[in-house]
């Protein structure tokens, strides 16, 4: 047959086995049929060295658009079958994707550590460094050396869990302070978190729970120093709005003394039942370093002066979370513990 | 402490209503903790006259018309048997709220509202009282502990409200006071707190009397002057023991007192007004009319007015005659010196107790009394001196005595009566404060807290009130001045003038921390449990009677067994949290405690003793041995140590699931399965996994992390599957591949197999190894390497290829 015909049938043969692929896989098979190096086209262009000389340009011309217009031909259904076959795969893979993700469950931490974390990132960021001091302390750094010796009515504000006649377990973080001022020499400002003991037991009271106190002794402290300073944990642990309020208290150690209330973070003050119907929210208890601490530590009080402050953690994680009994937090029971995540 | 403002109207005159003076009062430290206000059941009660009263026949009941002014005149049926035309009784108008009470017609059942109704078929349009109806005692008004109806005086207008006719519009503060301020436990210091407040003056109490008789005075020794500072006693003769008058009783019935008689109503009433505990004594039942305060001789023993007999040491204060006690000083009176009917002598006497010795009898004793409270508090010895004059006062204006001129006052070493003077800088003052208090605002402040105060210039000089014995340094004088300037005028500053600190976690804080957060996202809930437990916590894990576990520091005054002892491990306290999540149906969880125990030297202790930190973990329900050995495999990871693990026994674990873990050959803790005795025990139905590790030992090991490069050369890893003897350990396999060549990074156990073609006393395990190059290509030699590693598995182990 001459080359002109064959280029001819070349055209519907082409036409004829694309319209039997149906997959792309196929195509590439069809395709090295006519396109490959021995395929059928490739065939004709090397019958050209046997074409008359001056027909050379004509065949030429009738081969290459075989080859364009095939080429052409195999892209185009390519695209189309890539297409629908992509399309099928994703009907195949389709999930439901309102079946149950696989979660790896994670663990908790403690609310205790969760609000202890907290409060040290606030006041760590101020300047703070964190102290811990021992459980069981003797009664000079419990009591003696706070301002409250043997016959002060104040030894009864907390009963005292005792292990021997001078040992006890420490009943506030506050003896932690005694042992700092006697190391350390001003600027102090550190803060002492730790488990305290008192004898005391029902539904806000836990014989054992978590303080953490604040100390700042350094030249020129004042009692505006502090109210900034609690200004600033009450906004940053309860929200930007809270405000504080200062209050006449009494403690052995600090003088004066003050209680610390903040505005209720759940009714804005106006009255509720978290705050009672006051609008305030009692957190701590603060005051000005009694002189007689300071000097009882070798610091010189006409020097220097400082305040001290000192929560309940317990306190605190109880009314930040809601939790209503104390005991829930001593309990272990994982259905209380796992809500607490971070 | 209850203070009734009708009788702190006394001393001030209060012209705010009752909820502005308690916001006040709790600006300057007196937390009302309740308002009480008696009298907020009673509604609708008026006065009103029987003007017709007409028996009705084959009842008990009268029908009669009660004028009740401008409120109109009612017919009402009433059923008292004291009903008569003429008389003014309390009238509850339809709508009126009143007590009922039960069939006595005095115990107060409930509040109930008055209705229109018929009683008996006779119209009745509300209803006349009793005294016990509208909330009115015998010692209130006269007349008000009577069942039938409460007769009112003549004069009271027909329709008035009965409420302030009564005082029933009274209210009582419930106030918190502070343990600084013993002087404000008296109805006089809250006044004067309260006088300060308003700028107003505080009347003093009326201690004014002249003798009726020139009396012999007492005899009166002091022994023990450290536990009795100040003694004074003065006589009362010719006494005339009677009911108190009306005025008196019902004071001491606002407070909550019942009232005796007039002598004892006289100190009950003084208690309560000035905050000093005083005893009258029935001089003739005195040995000898004298007194001795002394410690008791030990075995010595006393009745108390309360009929309990008590047998006393010589640490205990007492007050004797010439030779008996007669009282417990401070706490209670002798039954044998009561004032009875019969008394027709009395000697009261005003003292000040040392107050731990007051709280140290009634403590040991448990004997407590309102007298008791107020020595422990403190009190002062001006109050001693106005309490003594003030009795005698009352009893002259009770006229139920003669009044002895002559008295015995017995100043000991100890006692103390200057008035404190000292000098304040105004400056002083507010640089603690932080503010600008002006020099005369605080002058101010002070003459009205009855300070004595001259001024020069940026100086205070102040005489402190004597029975302000809580004023110490200059920053008490700070706080009176701050505290009726208002805290609110303290604005926040920032510590302006400090130094800079450097803040935050010390490095072994901040590895407890990363501890913690890996044990967290292993999926194990963090726990805190108490430090203390019960001895029989030790008997439940099987921990033998030997056992160091078991020298536990004892609670001298625990709150009960469950919580007596130290902690000396954590064991105990996770198992509890384990059983108490199973019995509440929990059947599967993770926890873990890093928390304190406490190691004592010796027992009893003496000295401070070590506080160890330990981690203790524990796993049940769906879980194993291997989940446990994760995690602590987890924790050794954090702490960037390798452990081993040595098969051990505890007596509460498993005997063939239990191992020792060391750490650089250094023992760290332990880590099994709950014994199954134990844990049939408990009744326990899922399997419970324990470990402890002791964190203080850890943290010597602990190190820090480093980074190292990654490996220029990739890592080479071959898996082996070796056959070995049944008793070979997966350890030891893997520390004879570790040891065999230094490029070994890894060994992971894949599989264990036994049984089929193996043959019966062996096992097959299969392990990935990786070597890691430091520097070089070692891909041409790990061939090499494996085939070591073989020869020396078959050397030691017998170990083969399989």
């Amino acid at each position: 047959m001459d080359i002109e015909s064959d280029i001819k049938a070349t055209y519907s043969d082409v036409d004829e086995a694309l319209g039997q692929v149906t997959s792309t896989k196929q195509l590439s098979e069809t395709k090295l049929r006519f396109l490959g190096k021995t395929g059928r086209v490739s065939e004709l262009m090397k019958r050209m060295r046997d074409v008359a000389a001056e027909k050379k340009r004509e065949i030429g011309q009738l081969l290459n658009d075989l080859r364009m217009r095939t080429e052409e031909k195999f892209a185009a259904l390519g695209e189309s079958l890539k297409k629908k076959e992509l399309e099928e795969r994703y009907a195949a893979e389709t999930v439901d994707v309102t079946m149950p993700g696989r979660v790896k469950e994670s663990g908790s931490f403690h609310p205790d550590t969760l609000i202890k974390d907290e409060l040290v990132s606030i006041f760590s960021g101020m300047g703070f460094e964190v102290f811990e001091g021992p459980e069981i302390e003797n009664d000079y750094y419990n009591f003696t050396a706070l301002n409250t010796p043997a016959d002060h009515p104040a030894r009864d504000m907390q009963d005292t869990f005792y292990l021997s006649p001078s040992l006890l377990l420490r009943t506030q973080t506050s003896a932690g302070q005694i042992r700092v001022m006697e190391s350390k020499k001003p600027p102090i400002k550190i803060l002492s978190p730790g488990k305290v003991y008192r004898s005391d037991d029902d539904a806000t009271h836990s014989p054992m729970f978590s303080q953490m106190e604040g100390l700042v002794v350094d030249k020129g402290i004042t009692l505006c120093d502090l109210k900034g300073m609690l200004d600033e944990f009450a906004k940053r642990v309860f929200g930007e709005n809270v405000k504080t309020r200062l209050r006449p208290s009494y403690f052995p150690f600090t003088e004066p003394s003050v209680e610390v209330d903040v505005s209720c973070f759940e009714c804005g003050g106006k009255g509720c039942r978290l705050c009672k119907g006051t609008g305030w929210i009692e957190v701590l208890g603060a005051g000005m370093v009694n002189r007689r601490v300071l000097e009882g530590c070798g610091i010189d009080p006409d020097v220097y002066s400082g305040f001290a402050f000192g929560m309940g953690i317990e306190r605190i994680a109880m009314l930040k979370y809601g939790i209503n009994n104390m005991k829930l937090l001593f309990e272990g029971d994982v259905r209380f513990l796992k809500q607490f995540k971070d | 402490m209850k203070a009734p403002l009708s009788w702190l109207k006394d001393y001030v005159d209060i012209d705010i209503p009752a909820k502005e003076l308690m916001d006040k009062l709790f600006s300057c430290g007196f937390e009302v903790e309740e308002l009480i206000d008696i009298g907020k059941d009673i509604t609708g009660v008026v006065v009103g006259e029987v003007t017709e009263c007409e028996p009705v026949e084959g009842t008990h009941l009268h029908v009669c018309k009660a004028d009740c002014g401008d409120k109109g005149v009612f017919q009402i049926c009433c059923g008292a048997d004291n009903v008569k035309k003429g008389i003014k009784v309390p009238v509850a108008l339809a709508g009126a709220t009143v007590y009922s009470t039960g069939k006595d017609h005095k115990t107060v059942e409930g509040v109930t509202t008055i209705k229109k109704g018929k009683l008996r078929g006779i119209e009745s349009d509300g209803m006349m009282c009793s005294g016990a109806e509208i909330g009115v005692s015998g010692d209130m008004f006269d007349g008000g502990d009577y069942c039938g109806l409460l007769v009112l005086p003549g004069d009271w207008e027909n329709g008035a409200d009965v409420k302030p006719l009564l005082g029933l519009d009274d209210c009582i503060f419930d106030i918190a006071v502070t343990a600084n301020r013993p002087d404000c436990q008296s109805i006089l210091g809250i006044a004067r707190e309260i006088a300060a407040l308003l700028g107003k003056p505080c009347k003093e109490p009326d201690c004014s009397f002249t003798p009726d008789i020139k009396g012999d005075a007492m005899k009166i020794t002091v022994s023990a002057p450290d536990l009795c500072p100040r003694y004074i006693g003065r006589c009362v003769k010719d006494v005339k023991i009677a009911p108190s008058p009306l005025w008196l009783r019902k004071r001491l019935a606002l407070c909550g007192l019942r009232p005796i008689n007039n002598i004892v109503d006289i100190t009950n009433f003084i208690l309560l007004e000035l905050g000093q505990p005083m005893h009258a004594f029935d001089l003739a039942t005195l040995d000898g009319r004298e007194i001795v305060v002394r410690r008791a001789k030990d075995g010595e023993k006393i009745v108390t007015l309360d009929g309990n007999e008590f047998e006393l040491t010589h640490e205990n204060l007492v007050i004797c005659d010439g030779g008996k006690p007669c009282a417990l000083a401070g706490i209670m009176g002798g039954l044998n010196s009561e004032i009875t009917e019969n008394t027709k002598e009395v000697m009261f006497e005003s003292a000040k107790f040392a107050r731990d010795s007051i709280r140290r009898t009634s403590r040991s004793l448990g004997q407590h009394s309102d007298s008791s409270a107020l020595f422990e508090k403190g009190v002062n010895e001006y109050t001693v001196e106005t309490a003594s004059l003030r009795a005698l006062h009352l009893i002259q204006e009770l006229g139920c005595g003669a009044v002895a001129s002559e008295y015995t006052d017995v100043k000991t070493e100890y006692s103390k009566t200057a008035r404190k003077k000292m000098s304040v800088g105004v400056k002083q003052i507010n640089d603690l404060l932080g503010i600008e208090v002006p020099q005369n605002k605080m002058a101010e402040i002070l003459k009205n807290l009855s300070f004595g105060v001259t001024e020069e210039k940026g100086i205070l000089n102040l005489t402190v009130p004597r029975w302000r014995e809580d004023i110490d340094l200059y920053p008490d004088i700070a706080e009176e001045i701050i505290r009726f300037y208002g805290y609110d005028k303290v604005k926040g500053t920032f510590l302006p003038s400090a130094h800079i600190t450097n803040g935050g976690y010390s490095e072994a804080q901040k590895a407890e921390i990363r501890l913690k957060r890996a044990l967290t996202e292993s999926g194990l809930s963090e726990i805190s449990t108490y430090s203390f437990y019960s001895p029989k916590d030790f008997d439940t894990l099987h921990i033998a009677a030997d056992d160091k576990l078991r020298k536990a520091i004892k609670v001298l005054n625990p709150i009960s067994e469950e919580l007596s002892v130290m902690r000396t491990t954590l064991a105990p306290s996770v198992l509890q949290v384990i059983v108490r999540n199973l019995r509440r149906g929990n059947l599967e969880g993770k926890v873990y405690e890093l928390a304190k125990t406490y190691i004592a030297g010796n027992l009893p202790i003496t000295n401070f003793p070590e506080e160890r930190a330990a981690l203790a973990i524990g796993i049940w329900g769906k879980h194993d041995f291997f989940d446990l050995k994760g995690i602590t495999e987890k924790t050794a990871a954090v702490l960037n140590v390798k452990f081993e693990y040595v098969s051990a026994k505890r007596d509460f674990l498993h005997p063939g699931i239990t191992a020792e873990i060391f750490c650089e050959d250094k023992y760290v803790g332990y880590l099994g399965m709950l014994s199954p005795e134990i844990a049939a025990e408990l009744s326990l139905e899922r399997d419970v996994f324990i470990a402890e590790l002791d964190y203080e030992e850890l943290k010597k090991h602990a190190k820090p992390f480093k980074y190292s490069p990654i490996p220029k050369f990739p890592v080479e890893t071959r898996d082996l599957a070796l056959v070995c003897g049944k008793n070979v350990t997966c350890g030891d396999l893997e520390k004879v591949i570790y040891g065999a060549c230094k490029y070994v990074t890894d060994v992971k156990l894949f599989d264990v197999y036994e049984g089929g073609q193996i043959g019966k006393d062996k096992k097959s395990m299969a392990f990935t190894i990786t070597f890691t190059p430091a520097d070089e290509d070692i891909s041409e030699r790990v061939d090499g390497f494996v085939k070591k590693i073989l020869g020396n598995l078959k050397f030691h182990l017998g170990a083969e290829l399989r």
